[in-house]
């Protein structure tokens, strides 16, 4: 999966923006992070040609960025479905049912965790604690967090994304 | 209900508005410091209210402030650690939501009395609220005049700037958060030399919790006494405690540190959902467990520490009689292996085969030996490691060891735990 294009038109979008973030570093490294996250909001994911054009924009070597892109989990190098779910499975949520709410999940979208469903709508990750424990089981898609998830709710809220983005698609 | 002041305006929807802020005494804190007292000594009154780190560590903050070289010649540095991430733990994220300032006025009062000039605000990338109403904070202390160049009309002047996080859970430990914000990938590094020394792009450099910081505005504004008279002599101050699990009433609690175990999951917590507790996790899922039958013990650093657990990020996880201890661990175990960062071979390999034990142990098909060989493991990742990563991992799977060895024994044998 790519980004779909040029470094040439990456560095036309994003040098700016880039070269305004670090200016709040002494160093051009510390810029990566917030420029693959620029990269990433614009185009979606991160690929191999984004890695060229932030090694050019900040004359930093390709391979340093490379591996940041490839350590943090938040950067995506394969594209996402249009809803983005993060369902949390630590022991919080795990204690009160995270297991059977993801089951409900996995056959209502019929995939698993990693996997994105076939019409391109929802990507499943199972995450780590993302702090909302006292609401447990949690979940974020893209960046909301669903709290107090049971098996039933969870689906109810899956239809409602679904129809949310048709109708929108109309 | 004690005083609350910590979580004073946290049910003030308009409480991240810096005006609201100010009116409730915001903002009077750093004046007081910048206004009556020289950096030293604001380092000592830090020093004199007791006031001891609210990530993990306990270390206390002004004693961490002094270790700064006054002559290094080189800029120093101010970093907050705000990548929650410990399992059970809430606090930080409710603090930067509802009430951000309490964090930017402590950050600046930590800036001042360390002389630096450039603060970094690590937060973890999944909290989506806390970056934006950070980010709103300190635009609004900017304009106000609390932060740029001349801060109150002083000689002292200083930036700030938010970091985020990228889903690393290792990045809360302070060598690999101040690795990420040096672009690389956040794997911890060997201390000595430690960050006040050497840190931030070699330079000195204090890292804090957010907890830490919104303590400092209190302390300035209210008094060292007032802060010393909360909670017992060596942990004084307000605490936040969070709790979650097999509770009637989960949330985040603001306690002093006197408080028992058992009293925070009764009173607070309204007790089990079952009606009966069999243990509990009390400061994160890196802290080693405590059977109900030790519940009396009191929630602050020397006493956990004598119980051979900790306080760490006091996320409070608390399990009933329905809960599966080896399923606990494996789950634990499981997010220690995902998360370390694959620097040291005892954590890396260690966790990773301890996690494969501990799942065919739930699934029903562990070996009699197993148990042994866990302990065996743990023995070879504790105190190996260069971070505290392996150290919690293996310190929490022991104590499902020690403690709960009839689960073990009863799952290899029976396949499953007799109710």
């Amino acid at each position: 999966m790519t980004t779909d294009q040029s470094i040439a038109s990456i560095t036309a979008d994003l040098t700016d923006e880039i070269q305004q973030v670090a200016k709040q570093y002494p160093i051009r490294r510390s810029a990566i992070m917030p420029a693959l996250y620029l990269a990433q909001d614009k185009y979606g994911t991160v690929d191999g040609i984004v890695y060229q054009a932030i090694s050019e924009i900040l004359d930093v070597p390709e391979i340093w960025v490379f591996e940041v892109a490839s350590f943090y989990s938040m950067y995506n190098r394969t594209k996402l479905g249009n809803y983005h779910i993060q369902f949390c499975t630590n022991v919080a949520c795990m204690l009160l049912g995270a297991d059977n709410v993801l089951a409900n999940i996995q056959k209502r979208l019929d995939i698993n965790a990693g996997e994105t469903t076939d019409d391109g709508l929802f990507t499943l990750s199972c995450v780590e604690c993302i702090g909302a424990c006292d609401v447990a089981p949690v979940m974020i898609v893209n960046e909301k967090y669903y709290n107090y998830l049971t098996g039933e709710r969870v689906i109810e809220i899956l239809d409602q994304l679904e129809k949310d983005i048709k109708e929108a698609a109309k | 209900m004690n005083e609350q002041a910590l979580l004073k305006n946290i049910r003030n929807p308009d409480a991240s508005d810096i005006t609201v802020y100010e009116k409730s005494g915001g903002y009077t804190g750093l004046r007081k410091a910048l206004g009556t007292c020289s950096p030293d000594e604001v380092i000592e009154k830090v020093k004199s209210s007791g006031l001891r780190g609210r990530g993990g560590a306990g270390f206390p903050t002004g004693m961490k402030w002094s270790f700064v070289p006054k002559d290094s010649g080189k800029p120093h540095y101010l970093c907050c650690n705000a990548d929650e991430g410990e399992p059970g733990t809430f606090k930080d994220r409710l603090l930067m939501e509802r009430d951000p300032h309490q964090l930017v006025e402590g950050m600046i009062i930590a800036a001042y009395a360390i002389n630096s000039n450039i603060a970094y605000v690590y937060i973890r990338g999944e909290y989506f609220l806390s970056i934006s109403r950070v980010e709103e904070a300190i635009a609004a202390a900017y304009a106000a005049g609390y932060l740029g160049k001349n801060i109150l009309g002083s000689d002292f002047s200083l930036d700030m700037y938010i970091h985020k996080g990228a889903g690393a859970y290792i990045c809360g430990e302070e060598t690999a958060l101040l690795e990420s914000i040096e672009g690389k990938r956040g794997q911890p590094k060997l201390k000595p030399p430690f960050p006040a020394v050497a840190g931030l792009y070699q330079c000195p450099t204090v890292v804090n919790n957010v907890e830490t910081f919104a303590c400092l505005p209190h302390i300035f504004r209210r008094g060292v006494d007032w802060f010393t008279s909360i909670g017992p002599a060596d942990a004084p101050g307000p605490k936040l405690f969070c709790l979650s699990g097999h509770l009637n009433k989960p949330g985040v609690y603001e306690l002093p540190m006197d408080i028992s175990l058992g009293d925070l999951l009764e009173n607070y917590g309204r007790g089990a959902r079952t009606g009966k507790f069999k243990a509990a996790i009390p400061g994160g899922v890196s802290a080693p467990m405590i059977p109900s039958s030790g519940f009396d013990v009191q929630m602050d650093f020397s006493s956990l520490a004598a119980v051979d657990s900790m306080l760490g990020s006091a996320g409070v996880i608390a399990l009933d009689e329905t809960a599966s201890i080896p399923s606990v661990a494996r789950r634990t175990t499981e997010f220690f292996s995902h998360e370390s960062c694959g620097k040291c071979a005892p954590c890396r390999e260690g966790l990773t085969w301890a996690a494969k034990i501990l799942r065919r142990i739930e699934a029903g098909d562990g070996l009699p030996d197993d148990p042994a060989q866990l302990e065996v493991l743990c023995g070879g990742i504790f105190g190996l490691t260069f971070c505290a990563l392996g150290d919690g991992a293996a310190w929490a799977l022991r104590a499902t060891l020690k403690h709960f060895p009839h689960e073990y024994e009863a799952l290899i044998k029976n396949r499953s735990i007799p109710a």
